[in-house]
C-alpha cells in the first residue's frame, strides 16, 4: 500500500466548486495521533484535494481541544467566513461537545461541525503509518461530504421531572437519597431486601478508623427512613423502566410483606412467637438464624417485618398463625398481595452494590468442605457483637477459641482463573480481621498476601499498626488449605501450604482457623439490571461509566447515574463520595428544570407519505401514529428517540431523520470511499 | 512482484454499543487492519439497505454491520429489525450476483473492544479471500485506481 497524498489522486466527486466554506482541523493529540498519522499531510491534502468540495483551509495543531486550538477554529470561522467545520481528532463521545461549543461561540450553528475520529479509529489501532495516513484522509473526506449536508439545528428542550429514583439502599444509595432529599426534592428509594443498609450493616468495625459500622450507619438509615422527602420502598423491585431523561416511568413491584405497615408498630412480638427458625443466608451469611417473619436486624429501617412465605408454617401446612394471634395491633395479613406502583421520575441513580465472590469456586482452599475455613462476610458476622456468637471469635463448633489464624488475601481476585481485577478492599479487610483477631483472642495471626495494597488516606498507617501488633506476614499465594497432616504438629489443624516468596521456600503453616479475604463481584443479576435500565456492563460485569476518568458517575444513558460498588469495587468513603456526586448531578439537572438534548428525531414528509403504514409498528416507543383523515403517518417528536428504524424502513423515503439523514450518510460513504486503498505492492 | 489485495470495507456502527466498542479497541490500543472505515448510526435499525448498496457501488469490497447484542439495543429491540432486514438484503444482493460473504452482521457490546477488533480482522481476511468487487469501477479503468462515486449508479432512496 502506498499513501496517496504525494501523487495527485484522480478526484471523482462532482467537479463543481462547493458552495460551502469548510475548515478542516487535524489534531496531533500530542503524539497520540501525530505519532502514527502524518497530520500535516492530511491537513494539506484536505486543503488541496478537497478544495473543489469547499474546503478553504486545512490546519493541524498540537491539541485542537485546548483553548488555543478552539480559538484557532473560532478565529477562522470569523475571518474566513467558514460555514462548516470538520475536526479530525478523538472520538465524538469525548469532544463533540467541545468543538460544537467552539463553533457556537463564533456564531456558527453547532450542528454544522463534524468531529471525525482519527485517534480511536486510526492512530491507536493501526501501526502502518502510510496506511493510517491514507485512512485518516478517507475519514476526513467522509466528514467533509457529510458536513456539507448538515443543516443548522436547535437542541430539543425537555422538562425534568423533579422526582428521583434511587435503586439500592446500601451506603451509596442512602447517601444519594439523603443529599437529594435534603436539597428539597422527592426521592423514591427502592431496596429489594426488607431493610436498607446493604453490606455495611453486616460489619462490626470499619477500617481504617475501626469505628463501629452500626454507629455510623444507623443514624443515616433512620434519617432516610424518616425524611419527609423520601418514599422508602423496601422489599421491592424495579420491574420496568420506560421513557427517557427527564421523564422516566418506572414500574415497581412492592412485594407483599404480609404485614400492614400502617398498623405495625415494630414491636417484634411476631418474630419472637414465630416457631419457624430459618438459616439466614443473607444478613447472617449463613451463620445464624432468623424467623419466618423477621426483620434482618434490630436496627432495620423500616421497622416492619416481612413474612417469608416459602418458609412460613402456615403457608406450608395451613396452620400456625402464631404471629397473627400475638400481634397486638392486628397488623398481620396473610392475604396481602404484591402491589404494582408506577412512578414518574426525572433521573435515576443505580446503587445496587456487589455480591461476595463465591469462595467455593477456589476448591483448593476448601471452603464449604473444611468447616473452619470462613469467608470474609462470615467473619464480619462472627466478630460482630450483635452477631450469632455475640462477637466471640470461635471455630465452627461455636465454642473453641482459635490459637492460630491464617488470613488469605486476594481470594478470587487478581487470579486469571476467577477475576482479573483487584477487589480493592480485601487487603484492608484482611488487616482489619488481623487486628480484630489479635485484640479479641490473642491468637497468632498470619496474613498471606501477594502484594499489600493499602492506598488511600490513613490506610498504610493502619497496616503499620497491624505490623506492630505482631501479625506475621507471609508474601506468597496460598497453594492449598488442607486438613491432611504430614507432621505430628499438624495433627488436628488446618495446614496452609504457601510459597514464601520473600524467603524463597515452601512453608506449611498449621492454624486453627482460616479466613478468606474474599473479593467482590458484580451482583448475580447485574446483567439483567443493566438491561432493564438500558446500560452496559464491562466484560467483568461492573456497570460502565460514561468516562473512566472524567465521568465515573454518569452512564451512556442520559439521566441514569451509578454510585458505589455497582461501578466497580471500592471502599465505603469512595462509595459515599460517588453517591453524593450522583446526587449533585441529579440536582443540577432538576434545577435546570429543562435540559437540552440532541435533536436527533424523525419526521414524516406528508406529501411523500403513501400511507402504507409500514412504519407504524416499527417504533419501539409508539411514536408513530396514523392520521386516518389525511391517510398519512405522523411522528410524535416528544416520543421519538431518533433510532432511525422507521427512516430506514419507509419505502417512499418519506421519513427523514435529523442529524442522520439519508443524504448525510450516503454522502459520508461516498467521501469515505474517495480513496481506494488497494494498490499493488512490490515486494 | 507480489500483489496483495487490500480490500476497502465500510463498517456501520451503532452509537451505543459497537461504536463504543471501536472506541474501546482504540483506548486499549488493540490493533486491527486499516481496511475498514466506519460510519456511525444511532442504531443498527437505522441501516437502510441503500447504504450498503451505495457502499458497494462506490468502491467498497465488503460491508460490515455492527450493533448491540440481541436484547441490548438502546432502543429496545431495533437490532432484531436490523437482523431481519439484513437477511432480506443479503438475499437481494445474492440475487444481484454478489457473494453473500461480502456483507456481514455482527454484535459487539460497548465492552467488547477486543471482539470488535478480532471481528474486523476476520472480515478483512474473508474479503481478501473473495477478492476485489469492482462494482465501483468503470470498465475501462484499472482496479488499482481511485474509485468514482458513480452518482449515476446511486440506488434511489
Ligand atoms: C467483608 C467486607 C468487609 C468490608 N469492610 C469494609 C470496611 O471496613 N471499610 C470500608 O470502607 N469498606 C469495607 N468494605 C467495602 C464496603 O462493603 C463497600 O464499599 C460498600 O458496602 C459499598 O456500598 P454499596 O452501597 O455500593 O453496595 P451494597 O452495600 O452492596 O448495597 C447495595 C444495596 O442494593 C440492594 N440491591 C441490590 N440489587 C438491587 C435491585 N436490583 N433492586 C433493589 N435493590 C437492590 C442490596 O440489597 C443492597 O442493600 C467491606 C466489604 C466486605 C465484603
Ligand atoms: S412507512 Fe413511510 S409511507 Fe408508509 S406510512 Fe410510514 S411514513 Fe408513510
Ligand atoms: S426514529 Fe422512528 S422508529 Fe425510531 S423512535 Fe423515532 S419515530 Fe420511532
Ligand atoms: S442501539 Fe445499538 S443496535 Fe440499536
Amino acid at each position: 500500500m502506498t499513501q496517496h497524498g504525494g501523487t495527485s489522486p484522480k478526484l471523482a466527486l462532482s467537479e463543481s466548486k462547493g458552495e460551502e466554506r469548510i475548515g478542516v482541523y487535524v489534531c496531533h493529540c500530542g503524539t497520540n495521533i501525530a505519532g502514527v498519522v502524518d497530520v500535516q499531510e492530511v491537513a494539506e491534502w484536505a486543503a488541496a484535494q478537497l478544495e473543489h468540495r469547499g474546503v478553504v483551509i486545512g490546519r493541524e495543531y498540537k491539541f485542537m481541544c485546548s483553548s488555543l486550538g478552539q480559538e484557532l477554529i473560532e478565529k477562522d470561522i470569523k475571518e474566513l467566513e467558514l460555514t462548516r467545520v470538520v475536526v479530525a481528532a478523538c472520538s465524538p463521545h469525548l469532544h463533540e461537545h467541545t468543538f460544537r461549543t467552539a463553533c457556537k461561540n463564533a456564531g456558527l450553528n453547532p450542528y454544522l461541525c463534524e468531529l471525525v475520529s482519527i485517534r480511536e479509529q486510526v492512530s491507536w489501532v493501526h501501526t502502518d503509518k502510510a496506511a493510517a495516513t491514507a485512512k485518516a484522509k478517507a475519514v476526513v473526506s467522509g466528514g467533509v461530504e457529510r458536513v456539507i449536508r448538515h443543516a443548522p439545528l436547535e437542541p430539543l428542550r425537555v422538562p425534568i421531572h423533579p422526582d428521583t429514583l434511587v435503586v439500592g439502599g446500601g451506603i451509596a444509595g442512602i447517601q444519594s437519597a439523603l443529599e437529594i432529599a435534603d436539597a428539597g426534592y422527592h426521592v423514591y428509594l427502592v431496596e429489594r431486601e426488607p431493610s436498607i443498609g446493604g453490606h455495611m450493616a453486616q460489619f462490626d468495625k470499619t477500617f481504617p478508623t475501626l469505628d463501629c459500622s452500626a454507629c455510623i450507619l444507623t443514624p443515616k438509615m433512620v434519617q432516610v427512613g424518616t425524611h419527609p422527602n423520601v418514599t422508602l420502598l423496601t422489599w421491592s423491585e424495579v420491574e420496568k423502566v420506560d421513557g427517557f431523561v427527564g421523564n422516566f416511568t418506572v414500574t415497581v413491584r412492592k412485594k407483599a410483606r404480609k404485614v400492614i405497615e400502617d398498623l405495625c408498630t415494630g414491636c417484634g412480638i411476631c418474630q419472637e412467637k414465630c416457631p419457624k427458625k430459618v438459616i439466614d443466608d443473607v444478613y447472617e451469611a449463613g451463620l445464624g438464624y432468623r424467623k419466618a417473619v423477621y426483620t434482618p436486624f434490630p436496627q432495620a429501617v423500616p421497622k416492619y417485618p416481612v413474612m417469608d412465605v416459602e418458609n412460613c408454617t402456615y403457608f406450608e401446612k395451613g396452620t400456625c398463625k402464631a404471629c397473627e394471634k400475638f400481634c397486638p395491633t392486628n397488623a398481620i395479613d396473610f392475604k396481602q398481595q404484591d402491589e404494582i406502583l408506577t412512578l414518574q421520575v426525572g433521573n435515576i441513580v443505580l446503587a445496587t452494590g456487589y455480591d461476595l465472590f463465591d469462595a467455593r469456586r477456589v476448591t483448593n482452599y476448601g471452603y464449604g468442605r473444611l468447616p473452619n475455613v470462613f469467608t470474609s462476610l462470615e467473619f464480619e458476622r462472627l466478630s460482630n457483637a450483635a452477631g450469632p456468637t455475640n462477637g466471640n471469635i470461635v471455630l465452627r463448633d461455636g465454642k473453641t477459641t482459635p490459637k492460630a489464624v491464617g488470613i488469605v488475601h486476594c481470594v478470587g481476585s487478581r487470579d486469571r482463573n476467577f477475576n482479573n481485577y483487584c477487589s480493592v478492599i480485601c487487603c484492608m479487610q484482611g488487616l482489619k480481621f488481623a487486628h480484630l483477631v489479635h485484640e479479641r483472642t490473642g491468637a497468632i495471626v498470619y496474613n498471606f498476601y501477594i502484594d499489600m495494597r493499602t492506598a488511600y488516606k490513613a490506610y498504610d498507617e493502619f497496616y503499620q499498626r497491624v505490623l506492630e501488633e505482631g501479625t506475621l506476614f507471609v508474601r506468597g499465594k496460598v497453594a492449598e488449605i488442607t486438613d491432611v497432616p504430614r507432621r505430628p504438629d499438624e495433627d488436628g489443624h488446618l495446614i496452609v501450604q504457601v510459597e514464601d516468596t520473600l524467603a524463597g521456600k515452601q512453608r506449611r503453616i498449621p492454624v486453627d482457623m482460616v479466613i478468606l479475604s474474599t473479593g467482590l463481584q458484580p451482583r448475580y443479576d447485574a446483567k439483567e439490571t443493566a438491561k432493564r435500565f438500558g446500560l452496559s456492563c464491562s466484560s467483568d460485569g461492573w456497570f460502565i461509566e460514561k468516562h473512566p476518568k472524567l465521568d465515573p458517575i454518569s452512564t451512556m444513558t442520559e439521566g441514569i447515574y451509578i454510585a458505589g460498588c455497582v461501578q466497580g469495587p471500592k471502599d465505603i468513603p469512595s462509595s459515599v463520595a460517588q453517591g453524593a456526586a450522583a446526587a449533585a448531578r441529579v440536582l443540577g439537572k432538576i434545577q435546570q428544570k429543562e435540559i437540552s438534548i440532541e435533536p436527533v428525531r424523525a419526521s414524516v414528509n406528508q406529501d411523500q407519505c403513501s400511507g402504507c403504514r409500514i412504519c407504524n409498528n416499527l417504533c419501539p416507543y409508539n411514536a408513530i401514529s396514523f392520521d386516518e383523515d389525511r391517510g398519512v403517518s405522523l411522528v410524535n417528536a416528544a416520543l421519538c428517540q431518533g433510532c432511525g428504524t422507521c427512516v430506514a424502513a419507509c419505502p417512499a423515503g418519506a421519513i427523514s431523520g435529523t442529524a442522520f439523514s439519508n443524504d448525510q450518510i450516503l454522502s459520508q460513504i461516498e467521501g469515505l470511499l474517495l480513496l481506494n486503498i488497494d494498490e499493488p505492492v512490490t515486494a | 512482484m507480489t500483489y496483495k489485495f487490500e480490500p476497502t470495507i465500510i463498517g456501520f456502527t451503532c452509537n451505543w454499543c459497537s461504536y463504543r466498542a471501536a472506541d474501546l479497541a482504540g483506548t486499549a490500543r488493540i490493533k486491527y487492519p486499516p481496511n475498514v472505515r466506519l460510519v456511525r448510526l444511532m442504531c443498527s435499525g437505522r441501516l437502510d439497505p441503500t447504504f450498503v448498496f451505495k457502499a458497494l457501488a462506490s468502491g467498497a469490497d465488503g460491508v460490515i454491520i455492527t450493533g448491540c447484542h440481541p436484547g441490548e439495543c438502546h432502543y429496545l429491540e431495533q437490532n432484531y429489525k436490523a437482523l431481519r432486514r439484513f437477511q432480506l438484503m443479503r438475499r437481494t444482493l445474492v440475487g444481484l450476483g454478489l457473494e453473500p460473504g461480502r456483507v456481514k452482521l455482527i454484535w459487539a457490546s460497548a465492552a467488547e473492544g477486543a471482539r470488535f477488533a478480532s471481528e474486523i480482522n476476520i472480515f478483512v481476511e474473508e474479503i481478501r479471500a473473495l477478492g476485489p468487487l469492482h462494482w465501483g469501477v468503470p470498465d475501462d479503468e484499472e482496479p488499482s485506481t481511485v474509485h468514482s462515486p458513480l452518482s449515476e449508479m446511486e440506488v434511489p432512496a
